[in-house]
Formats: C-alpha cells, sequence, structure tokens
C-alpha cells in the first residue's frame, strides 16, 4: 500500500453548514414575497424599479469587485439585497433614471468606499436613499395611491422621466384619474400636514384601496419571522426597535392623545416595519454583541419617534437607523459580553495562600524544543 | 435568575451543536493485536518527559516500567508489549516536533497477559502514598489534557473540595470511546472514584454524563454504592460540555474565575476514562499501557471501539481499521479540538481518545470554500461558552493587535473549543488566530 499524503490542517476539523451566500440567499427569498406585493399594489412601475435599481446595484457591484481590491463578488448576493431593499423604499412612481443614480450611489458611496461586504460602516441601501432624498426631494416625496386601476397596463408618468429631465406632475395625473392630490400624500405626510390619522389596521395590511404605502407590514413581519425563525437575522433588533418605538409613541399618547397619534399608527405607517425587519438588521451595520443590539435598537426606535414628531420630516426610520448605524461601534465596546467567571463576584484569589495562578503554572512548564531554538527578537 | 435555567435547560450559556456522529456508540471495545515495532515516547504528558530505565538491547516485560517519573511533574511509562528494546531515539510526535522515544521491538506471539504486577490494599495508604501509587501507574488526565493526574489530585489543604465532578460527557462528535467504557467498566469507574474521594477527604461525588448516552447512565446507576454519596446527572447535550468550567457550572452552578483553578470554588473536575484507569490499575498496581480508542471516519472501513496498546504506531492502526486513500486527514482527539498528525509514523499516546480519518476531497471541500471579511453577524458570540467575542478578537488578529486582544478582550480566557470556527458562516479561521496570537503573547512574555 503507497503511503497516503496527510493533510494538516488547524482544528476544528468541522464546520458548519452555514455560509455567508447562503444568509443572504435565504434573505432574497424572504424579500422575493414582498417585492410581490409591492409589484401587485402598484403595478408594472414598482416592477421596473425594482429591476432597474436592482440591476444597477449589480453592475455597480461588478464594476467595483472588478476594479478594486474589495472582498465577495456576485456571488454573495449582498448587492441583490441592498438593490431590493433601496426600491421597496423608494416611491414606486419613482423615476427610474433616479433609480438608478440611487443604486449607483448605495454601492459606490455606501459600500465600495469602505472596502466591499463586511467593511461598510452604514446600510448600503440606506446611504442610497439619503442620496436621492437629498438630490431629488419633490420626487422621493411624490407617491402614489396603491391599487390604482390599470396599474399593470401603465406606467406611473414620472417614473419614465428623461435623465436630468423634471419628471411628469403626479398630482396632475391623478386629477385625471379622479383622484384628488391628498390621495398621493403617505399616511404619515397626511397626519404631519393635516392631522389625518390613518386606520391602523389598514395599515397593517396594507390591502384597502388607494393608500400611498409601502410593502404590507404584515407581509413583512411573517417574512422576518421566517428569518428570525431559521436564524438568518437576529431577533433581538427588530423586537427593540418596535418595543422601544412603541413605548415612546405610547408614553407621548398617554401624555397628550389630542396632539400624539396612537402608538398603533406609529408603529404601521411609514418605513418602521421594514426597516425594523429589514434595514436594521443588516449584519455588518450593527452590533454583533447581544446586549447591544438591544441597544442598537432602543435607539433606532427612539430616535424615529422623536424624528417623526418634532422634526420637519414626516418619517425618521432611515436617519434612526443610518444614525444608529455610526453609533454601533460604539455601542459595541461599551456592551461587551460578559466573560465566564468574570460576572460572579468571587473572592480575590490572588495572595491567598497556595494560589497558583495559570499564568504560574504555564511558566513552571518547560518550553517546547522548537520555541527554545527561534532567535530572540 | 432561576427561571433563566428553565430556558438555558440547567447548563452553561451559549455553546454549539453540532452533528452527533456517534455511530460507533454500540460497538463494544475490542482489542487490537500488538505491531511489530512499539514507541514510547518520554514525553507524552504535561511536565518534564520520563528517563529511561532500560538499555537498548534489553529485553522488557509487558507492563514493566521502562521510564521513571523526572520530578513531581511527570510520569513513568511502561512497556506495553514484551520484546527487546531496540533503540532509544528521537521520533515523530503528533505536533511536528521529533522527541525522544524508546522503540520496542515486540516478540513474535507476545502474550497480552500483563507480566508485571504489584498488587497493594489501597484503604491502607495515606495521602502522600497514595498519590506516589498514582503516580506510578503512569496515568494523565485522558480527555486529552494529559496534565499527570496524581500532580493534579495535591490540592492544597487551603481549598477543601466539597464536589467531585467526573466528566463523562464526552461533548466531541464522532468519540464514543469513554460511553463504551461506562457501559462497559462502570464498577472501574466507581473504583477510581473511591481512590479519588479517599484523597480529597470524601467529597460529593456527581458524575455527569450528555444525554445522549442513557445507556451508560443507566449502566453506571446500577453500580452505585448505596450510601448516596456519589450520583450520575445526565446533562444536556451540547458542546463544550465536556470542558471541566462548563460542567462544574452546568452540575455545581459555580464558575471558575480566570487565573483560577476549580478546586478554589470547592470543586474538582476528574474525567471519567482517568477514573476508570485508576480503579481497573491501582489495586493491582498495573501501568498504563493500553487505552479505548475510537477510530471513525469517513475513510475507515471497520470503525469502532479499539483497546489499543500506548505505542502503536499509526500506520499500522490504520492498516488494522482499513484506511486507504490517496489524501487522508488524520485526527488524533475530536473533530473540535484534535490535532491533525503530520505523520503515519507517529504512535498512540496516553491522550488520544479518538482517531478519524477523514478522506482528502472532503477534507478539501472543507477548507476551500471561500473566506470572507467578518460580517459581525454574531454567531460567535452567541457560541462562546466563554463568553468572549471572537469577532472582534479575530478582527484584532488580522491586525496583530495581539496585546490589547489579551489585554481588553481577555484571549487567555479561551481554551480554544473550537465553536467560534465552527460557526463562522464567512469561514474565518478565527481559532487558528487565536491560537497564534496566544503563542506570540507567549513568546512575547518569554
Amino acid at each position: 500500500m503507497s503511503t497516503p499524503l496527510l493533510e494538516i490542517i488547524s482544528a476544528p476539523h468541522l464546520k458548519g453548514s452555514r455560509s455567508v451566500e447562503m444568509i443572504m440567499r435565504h434573505v432574497v427569498w424572504s424579500l422575493l414575497p414582498i417585492c410581490a406585493f409591492y409589484v401587485l399594489q402598484y403595478g408594472i412601475s414598482a416592477l421596473a424599479s425594482i429591476i432597474v435599481v436592482t440591476a444597477t446595484c449589480l453592475y455597480a457591484e461588478r464594476a467595483f469587485v472588478r476594479t478594486g481590491t474589495q472582498a465577495g463578488n456576485l456571488g454573495d448576493y449582498s448587492a441583490v439585497i441592498t438593490g431590493l431593499l433601496l426600491a421597496l423604499t423608494l416611491p414606486p412612481g419613482f423615476p427610474l433614471w433616479m433609480g438608478a443614480v440611487a443604486g449607483l450611489v448605495a454601492i459606490a458611496l455606501g459600500k465600495a468606499l469602505f472596502g466591499g461586504i463586511g467593511f461598510n460602516v452604514f446600510n448600503p441601501a440606506l446611504v442610497g436613499r439619503a442620496f436621492v432624498q437629498a438630490a431629488f426631494p419633490t420626487s422621493i416625496a411624490t407617491y402614489t395611491p396603491s391599487f390604482l386601476g390599470g396599474r399593470f397596463t401603465e406606467f406611473i408618468p414620472s417614473s419614465l422621466a428623461w435623465p436630468l429631465m423634471t419628471p411628469a406632475d403626479a398630482a396632475l395625473w391623478l386629477k385625471l384619474k379622479n383622484l384628488d392630490a391628498l390621495a398621493g400624500a403617505t399616511p404619515l405626510a397626511k397626519w404631519k400636514f393635516d392631522g389625518v390619522v390613518a386606520n391602523a389596521v389598514e395599515l397593517l395590511t396594507s390591502l384597502s384601496g388607494h393608500m400611498a404605502v409601502g410593502p404590507a407590514p404584515a407581509l413583512v413581519l411573517l417574512c422576518g419571522l421566517y428569518l428570525a425563525a431559521r436564524r438568518f437575522m437576529d431577533w433581538r433588533i427588530p423586537i427593540a426597535i418596535l418595543g422601544s418605538a412603541a413605548l415612546t409613541a405610547w408614553l407621548l399618547y398617554a401624555i397628550d392623545p389630542s396632539r400624539y397619534p396612537n402608538p398603533f399608527f406609529m408603529l404601521f405607517s411609514g418605513g418602521l416595519i421594514l426597516g425594523a425587519v429589514y434595514m436594521a438588521t443588516d449584519m455588518v451595520t450593527s452590533p454583533v454583541t447581544p446586549a447591544g443590539m438591544w441597544v442598537y435598537g432602543a435607539l433606532i426606535g427612539l430616535l424615529t419617534v422623536v424624528i417623526r414628531y418634532y422634526s420637519g420630516l414626516p418619517e425618521g426610520v432611515m436617519y434612526a437607523i443610518l444614525i444608529a448605524n455610526a453609533a454601533s461601534p460604539l455601542i459595541e465596546k461599551v456592551t461587551q459580553p460578559v466573560t465566564f467567571g468574570r460576572g460572579v463576584p468571587g473572592r480575590s484569589r490572588e495572595g491567598t495562600p497556595g494560589y497558583v495562578s495559570r499564568t504560574d503554572a504555564n511558566a513552571a512548564i518547560p518550553k517546547k524544543r522548537f520555541l527554545r531554538n527561534k532567535p530572540k527578537k | 435568575m432561576k427561571f433563566l435555567n428553565y430556558f438555558r435547560g440547567e447548563t452553561f450559556a451559549r455553546g454549539i451543536h453540532p452533528p452527533q456522529h456517534k455511530e460507533t456508540a454500540t460497538m463494544p471495545i475490542r482489542r487490537l493485536p500488538f505491531a511489530s515495532q512499539l514507541i514510547v515516547h518520554l514525553s507524552q504528558q504535561v511536565g518534564r518527559p520520563a528517563k529511561p530505565l532500560v538499555r537498548v538491547g534489553q529485553e522488557v516485560l509487558r507492563g514493566q516500567p521502562i521510564a521513571a517519573a523526572d520530578g513531581f511533574v511527570s510520569v513513568p511509562h511502561h512497556a506495553p508489549v514484551s520484546g527487546v528494546v531496540e533503540a532509544i531515539r528521537l521520533h515523530p510526535t503528533a505536533n511536528g516536533p521529533w522527541s525522544e522515544a524508546i522503540i520496542i521491538r515486540a516478540h513474535p506471539g507476545s502474550t497480552q497477559e500483563v507480566l508485571w504486577q504489584q498488587p497493594q490494599y489501597l484503604p491502607a495508604l495515606d495521602a502522600d502514598e497514595l498519590i506516589e501509587a498514582v503516580q506510578d501507574t503512569g496515568i494523565v488526565g485522558l480527555g486529552g489534557g494529559v496534565f499527570p493526574t496524581h500532580a493534579k489530585l495535591k490540592v492544597p489543604k487551603e481549598w477543601p473540595v466539597d464536589t467531585l465532578v467526573v466528566n463523562g460527557c464526552e461533548c466531541e462528535p464522532y468519540l464514543t470511546s469513554d460511553h463504551r467504557i461506562m457501559v462497559e467498566k462502570p464498577a472501574d469507574i466507581i473504583a477510581g472514584i473511591g481512590i479519588v474521594r479517599q484523597l480529597l477527604g470524601g467529597p460529593r461525588a456527581i458524575i455527569g454524563i450528555e444525554d445522549n448516552k442513557m445507556d451508560a447512565v443507566e449502566a453506571i446507576r446500577a453500580c452505585l454504592p448505596d450510601d448516596g454519596t456519589i450520583s450520575v446527572e445526565a446533562v444536556p447535550t451540547k458542546y463544550p460540555q465536556g470542558a471541566g468550567e462548563m460542567l462544574i457550572k452546568t452540575l455545581v452552578g459555580r464558575e471558575v474565575p480566570p487565573d483560577s483553578r476549580s478546586y478554589q470554588i470547592g470543586a474538582y473536575v476528574q474525567n471519567v476514562v482517568t477514573l476508570a484507569q485508576m480503579g481497573a490499575l491501582m489495586p493491582r498496581g498495573l501501568g498504563f499501557i493500553e487505552r479505548v480508542i475510537t477510530v471513525v471516519g469517513t475513510a475507515v472501513e471497520k470503525p469502532g471501539n479499539y483497546l489499543v496498546p500506548i505505542g502503536t504506531p499509526l500506520r499500522f492502526l490504520l492498516d488494522c481499521v482499513g484506511a486507504r486513500d490517496e489524501f487522508l486527514e488524520v485526527v488524533f482527539g475530536g473533530p473540535m479540538m484534535g490535532q491533525a498528525v503530520a505523520s503515519l509514523d507517529t504512535p498512540i499516546t496516553k491522550g488520544v481518545s479518538g482517531i478519524l480519518v477523514f478522506r482528502g476531497r472532503e477534507v478539501a471541500e472543507r477548507t476551500m470554500r471561500k473566506t470572507y471579511p467578518c460580517i459581525k453577524c454574531g454567531e460567535c458570540v452567541e457560541s462562546c461558552p466563554m463568553g468572549l467575542n471572537p469577532s472582534a478578537l479575530g478582527m484584532l488578529a488580522a491586525k496583530r493587535q495581539y496585546e490589547l486582544m489579551s489585554e481588553r478582550y481577555f484571549l487567555g480566557t479561551c481554551f480554544e473549543c473550537g465553536s467560534c470556527s465552527y460557526v463562522c458562516p464567512a469561514n474565518i479561521p478565527l481559532v487558528q488566530q487565536f491560537r497564534v496570537a496566544k503563542r506570540i503573547l507567549r513568546e512575547k512574555a518569554a
């Protein structure tokens, strides 16, 4: 028998089956039903927006992987997630060329600039969205109602705007469809500027017609539940965000119900559920420590409500998450897990008779041969 | 905090659940024949190497001492087979460097009977004599620690031990040798516990066995003495339950503070096989010359639990169990903490509890996986039984910030269980990085 060649590998000699690709792939799968519902709500404009934004993200990723030294590649699905999430946060009638800009910025400024997957400080999708919010404030605030007739045959006119041209006026288009301009305002904007509070159950399902909302919070929660159950997402962050947002909103509501809306409206309106389940849980930009995740989530919930109530903007999830992203290294630093044996208030062992510390015990053991031969630095 | 234990299942925090692969659990212990040449390393233990007592060309009897302990933290070695001392020279060891070994050419047809023994009446011995008797058997920590057992038994008088924790967890996947010994030799274990209790002043003893080995629990329960001093507890199956600190936490509920010994919190851990060997060898004054080893793995045709003489060359053993392939990975110990062997000439030493043989192709599939940068998923933080932050440690290791690793992130607490590397989806070799970091820190300190 010939002598077999031996492979020498450092322990452990077993490896878990989970990989980065697998986690990302499952996140993409869980996003697909949400995208489908979004298309059902808004028709081909939404579909085109999702395709364009995701494709731009993928092309940008490919370009940066090829030119730069950044880690990761298209095969890890992370750019797909960025694209899909970014498209879901944009209004359905958002001009496609602006969507492409958002996708490009998301990957270029949000991810490639920091060195690719694993190194980004901010959630790339939100970086893209923040950029277009600053660049195109009118377009990003222009929503159209869901479940319009003919949404599968006709684009929302603003979608097809030429690059660098002013998009068509959505309000005018809605008037042609015999809907008032208010139908195009998001529930949060309606509450902020007109004091109209939408029904929380309608918001949760998003099934009643003619509401300018994103994908149904109930569906997002369901998909998030799948991810959390399969442990592709940490359950602590969404719980912490929703808990702290609900608590803050409920406290304010309890103080002055006439001025502040009820906490359920706060939870189910805007992008809070999508942000809590998919954006804030982005592994790279959230803390790794369990205690840190609670703090991080609580911070996002609190900031969201504060921004919604006290700033000029109707929606605050995006900025809340971006601020928490920036704070997450700090949060991580102060929430290190308690090391085994350090948590219990133990008697001090040092200095007691018969005490042999591990360092002393190790020092007593003679060094191995090949270490002794090494030249001293 | 008691209610939290309900969720945790009365065990230590975190940890992982790798696939068990305990296929050999039902296979009875079988004896392996003698190889034509057996290699007894003088340094199979932590501490000083033993001093040879024999000359080249001398005839030795199976069981006869062939090397004496050099000082207290050292153990003697015994001839595993009757034969002639062929040479005393350097020979490869499992972890790479060569070390001094006594090479015995076995007599053809050498008997399995142990011809050299010194029976003794243990209850009559006082503590020091008993410790000496333990040293004479040459037993070391058989769970893989290979620290001389008698040295571990010398607990300072200032620290009264109230609980003897007997570690029968065998939490490593694949390994079943401890399991078989618990099933087949429960009386030896009880006898060994008796000896240790005699030494430690009669503490209560708790045998902790993972609940995937209920037949072992039953077998030992059937042999327990009636006075209630020894009890058996089934503990949750979770890796690394078999680490001493973790088992103390599970069974006694105390945490060993860093840089302390377990006896300082009144608990004393001993591996179940170590105790079984003590119980079997000490009354007859025998030396420790053979041990049960699980040989298993995808490349092994005849897996099983084999009683292997210490010093059997790996090549002979693999021929016996029919492990052949062009490329192999051979691991001494369990898959999580075991050592990949560099040479087939390596002999079995006292600390080897299992031998895993994987085909090279499968190994390549595992190791060729793409390594990503840390995506900070937090899996490692939720798997580390010591409550460390392997993610942060790994990133610091990549930047070679070794001092920071030990000062801020308590690298020294890591006992290299491999949980973080196992779960890491980015395939970062975390434990390997920590091992390197620790070694560099140790060298810097020296």
